[in-house]
């Protein structure tokens, strides 16, 4: 094979007390479509952010064409041919396509003046080069998440980007959307443009890409061919031991249901019937944006109910906040734990106490040391390290962030506990812990309801699965007897199509 | 493979920084500032070093130090106030006016307080229900409220040399001026409703992430507004001060105030954006503009170049502040090839 296009060698990056990479490589060649695989956290963003000059490596050699270069900035990145097709779009909503395409190089008049008919002109033909007829004039925020994607590698190919970057290109596109992107992906292999394509969709994987290369915990695995590599051994490879060791559990016997839902609907999800029971752990799966998140706002009083009732334990619970839903015994960890649960700054004992201080007030005044005595004993609970009590939580690991947005519910021993996304960002040892507790509060008697992306991890933590597409609860299946091709056919909705472009490996 | 075991090795790196300056800003930085301006002007300002010099000091300080309590406790929840100077004013007639009418010296100090914690009121709902900018909305509370207070004036101070309640301005008990009494109460008050209270535990949650309180259950609306109400409630008792020192009423009582209590509470280390602070530093940071007045009056400064100095003071202050929080200051980035 000829030099590769692209050679990263020994990258490491560090964030505070986190190794986020460790010595890294990694290499593509032109033509080539080249997945990298790896658990949230795995480290695969930030690589991706130090190749498109977002953030400095700590040390580490990256070459194109054998020429070793430097990339510290966007600018840097762009001169030498890198563009990256973000999960959240890079592009600004309120400016038409073509303002879009030119952004940072518009065609200029005399006097400085913008000059509209060559900036749409460049646009219509930077579009035409991949095929697509959008209109360069409408307001880019008027069309949908697919073809705003398409605007971006309109843009990354009219720069004449050689290096392409995709990072979950399919997460938010319908099936439709998605097939055009694989043609798409399949022209520019032809032009010559290697591509870093990161996905968690193995059939996706195995159908566009050529090579994998599996990271773990920031560290380097493995690359090889797709065709000698089997979707098991990538997922071993992925969480560096069986999938089942890490989600066993000891079967659980449900009891009565403790939370009750029945016909909830909020601005854009609903109506909803569901139930969990005492000693159940229900995963929600779905895509992103399927209503999971909206749900579990809805019980909790976090947004507007527009219908519907929810009982916990028998008893009517209708909060109008978060404040009534967790008197009534909810308590709910949020999707986003830096935005929406933690305080940063402030201590790990403030962030696991704010919502049980009415355990430890009289008459409004705290008793300190027997909320200190509380908190140590949820931290000892979930180990995490006692001296840090009086940290700020920002000073902890991503696995510790989470595990002290956990600690705060178990210090309110709520009945009913919704946690989203509760081990995104989190490396393999916190995980297997936060998946004890889930499991230990279960056995407990609580209600537990899980909303997760990761479909391995909602299959193997729950008892019962409950798929939303738009909306809607659109299937209930038994964790044990399904698998997650059956999972995806009811979240896509398109058991045709998934038949037909389905895993070839 | 013990995970606690490399959670702890990865994480006590941090903790166990020989020098973090930072940190050691936060805890005794301003008093530092504090004790060598002290010592400078006990050095050169003649006089300044008398206990009467700095009774007066403690005097002169107190209406600015009340303010900028309740100003910290807004500035904790990420807010701010611009009201306060001309709440002075309006509560200060307010009650100047009842006592005249034959209201008894307590109920006239009281319905003062009352008036300022509803103009705090009127701030905290706009802010906190209608979603409103709190500087927008108090930088019209001050406008309509100087304007109230000019109304009811006519314009006109209302001086009453019989004031029944002018013992608080003026009065002492023992050697202690009486409105040095009241603000250490206050202070002690504030400090132990943010300490060691439920309710203070929730304004530092609000400043530090609304989303993450509301989420956590802390009745953010209701934190958000009680404060502009205490913000008020102490601005009434500073232009109830006012009034009893002046022994009058004065429409213009006040006209600025609000900027010095601001510069006390940045002085003091509480961040603009909410959630970090002690009112602790908000009090040295009163002293700290208080001794700087009186030193630079004493070595017969220059009023104007006395502004230039306070000036240069609040942005030093502010900048140190600002640049503990960023990583260069600690530790070059970078790639090392």
């Amino acid at each position: 094979m000829s030099q590769p296009l692209l050679t990263l060698e020994g990258i490491s990056k560090r964030f505070g007390a986190t190794l986020a990479l460790s010595g890294v490589r990694f290499d593509l060649r032109a033509g080539e479509v080249h997945a990298l695989m790896g658990e949230n956290g795995a480290g695969k963003s930030t690589l991706m952010k130090i190749l498109a000059g977002n953030i400095e490596r700590d040390a580490g050699v990256i070459r194109i064409d054998g020429q070793e270069v430097d990339i510290r900035s966007p600018r840097d990145a762009a001169r030498h041919g890198i563009a990256i097709i973000h999960q959240e779009l890079n592009t600004v909503p309120d400016m038409t396509v073509a303002e879009n395409l030119a952004l940072g190089r518009e065609p200029k008049k005399r006097f400085g003046m913008l000059d509209r008919t060559a900036m749409e002109q460049q646009a219509r033909e930077k579009l035409a080069r991949i095929h697509s007829a959008i209109d360069p004039r409408r307001k880019l925020g008027s069309l949908s998440v697919g073809m705003q994607q398409m605007v971006e590698i309109a843009r990354a190919v009219g720069e004449n980007a050689r290096v392409l970057v995709l990072d979950e290109p399919t997460a938010a596109l319908s099936r439709a959307e998605a097939l055009e992107l694989y043609k798409l992906i399949e022209q520019m292999r032809t032009a010559g443009v290697g591509m870093i394509y990161i996905s968690h969709r193995m059939e996706e994987v195995w159908q566009l890409a050529d090579r994998v290369t599996v990271f773990r915990d920031g560290t380097y695995v493995g690359t090889g061919p797709l065709s000698e590599i089997s979707p098991a051994d990538v997922v071993r490879m992925m969480v560096g031991r069986t999938v089942a060791d890490l989600y066993h559990h000891e079967p659980r016997e449900p009891g009565r249901p403790l939370l009750t839902v029945k016909g909830l609907a909020g601005q854009a999800v609903g109506p909803v019937d569901l139930s969990v029971r005492a000693g159940e752990v229900v995963c929600m799966a779905g895509l992103i944006g399927s209503g999971r998140t909206e749900v579990g706002r809805l019980i909790f009083g976090a947004d507007v109910r527009t219908s519907g009732r929810v009982e916990i334990d028998g008893r009517a619970s209708s909060p109008a906040n978060p404040t009534e839903a967790i008197a009534d015994g909810v308590g709910m960890v949020p999707e986003n734990r830096k935005e929406q649960g933690l305080f940063l700054d402030h201590s790990v004992e403030d962030n696991v106490a704010i919502s049980s201080l009415d355990r430890f007030v009289s008459a409004g005044v705290i008793h300190r040391k027997q909320r200190r005595s509380a908190v140590l004993g949820e931290m000892k609970r979930l180990r995490l390290r006692l001296n840090a009590v009086d940290l700020p939580v920002k000073a902890l690991s991503g696995g510790n962030q989470q595990k002290a947005a956990l600690a705060r519910w178990l210090l309110r021993d709520c009945d009913v506990l919704i946690l989203d996304e509760p081990t995104r960002g989190v490396d393999i040892g916190a995980k297997r812990e936060i998946y004890e507790q889930i499991d230990g509060l279960a056995r407990a008697g609580k209600a537990i309801l899980v909303i997760s992306s990761d479909l391995p991890e909602a299959i193997g933590i729950s008892d019962r699965l409950l798929v939303m597409r738009r909306g809607r609860i659109v299937a209930e299946l038994e964790s044990a007897r399904t698998s997650e091709e059956e999972v995806m056919l009811h979240a896509t909705g398109t058991a045709v199509n998934a038949a037909n472009t389905g895993a070839q490996a | 493979m013990n995970s606690d075991e490399t959670n702890a090795l990865k994480e006590a790196k941090p903790a166990r920084e020989p020098f973090d300056f930072a940190r050691w800003w936060d805890r005794v930085g301003i008093l530092m500032v504090l004790v060598v301006l002290v010592l400078l002007m006990a050095a050169i300002a003649p006089n300044f070093n008398r206990v009467d010099n700095l009774l007066n000091i403690a005097r002169a300080i107190s209406i600015n130090a009340i303010l900028a309590a309740g100003m910290t406790v807004v500035i904790l929840t990420g807010g701010i106030d611009l009201s306060v100077g001309s709440t002075i004013a309006v509560s200060g007639v307010v009650a100047v006016i009842a006592a005249i009418a034959g209201v008894p010296a307590p109920l006239a100090v009281l319905l003062g307080m009352a008036v300022g914690g509803l103009c705090g009121l009127v701030n905290g709902w706009l802010t906190a229900y209608l979603a409103l900018a709190p500087f927008i909305v108090t930088l019209g509370t001050m406008t309509f409220l100087r304007g109230l207070a000019y109304t009811i004036t006519d314009g006109q101070p209302i001086v009453s040399s019989g004031l029944n309640f002018r013992d608080l301005g003026n009065g002492y008990i023992g050697p202690i001026p009486i409105p040095v009494i009241v603000m250490v109460v206050v202070y002690a008050v504030v400090w132990f409703v943010l300490e060691r209270t439920r309710y203070g535990r929730h304004v530092y949650a609000v400043g530090g992430n609304a989303e993450a309180a509301q989420l956590a259950g802390v009745q953010v609306k209701r934190v958000v507004t009680s404060v502009y109400v205490l913000a008020g409630v102490c601005a009434g008792l500073a232009g109830v001060i006012f009034s009893a020192r002046v022994i009058s009423a004065q429409p213009t009582a006040g006209t600025g105030y609000e900027l010095d209590a601001i510069a006390a509470v940045v002085l003091g280390g509480t961040s603009l954006a909410g959630g970090r602070g002690r009112i602790v530093g908000t009090l040295i940071g009163s002293i700290i503009l208080g001794v700087l007045s009186t030193g630079l009056i004493l070595l017969n400064v220059q009023f104007f170049t006395q502004l230039l100095i306070k000036g240069v003071v609040i942005i030093l202050a502010v900048a140190i502040d600002s640049l503990k929080q960023r990583p260069l200051f600690l530790r070059a980035g970078g790639p090392k090839p």
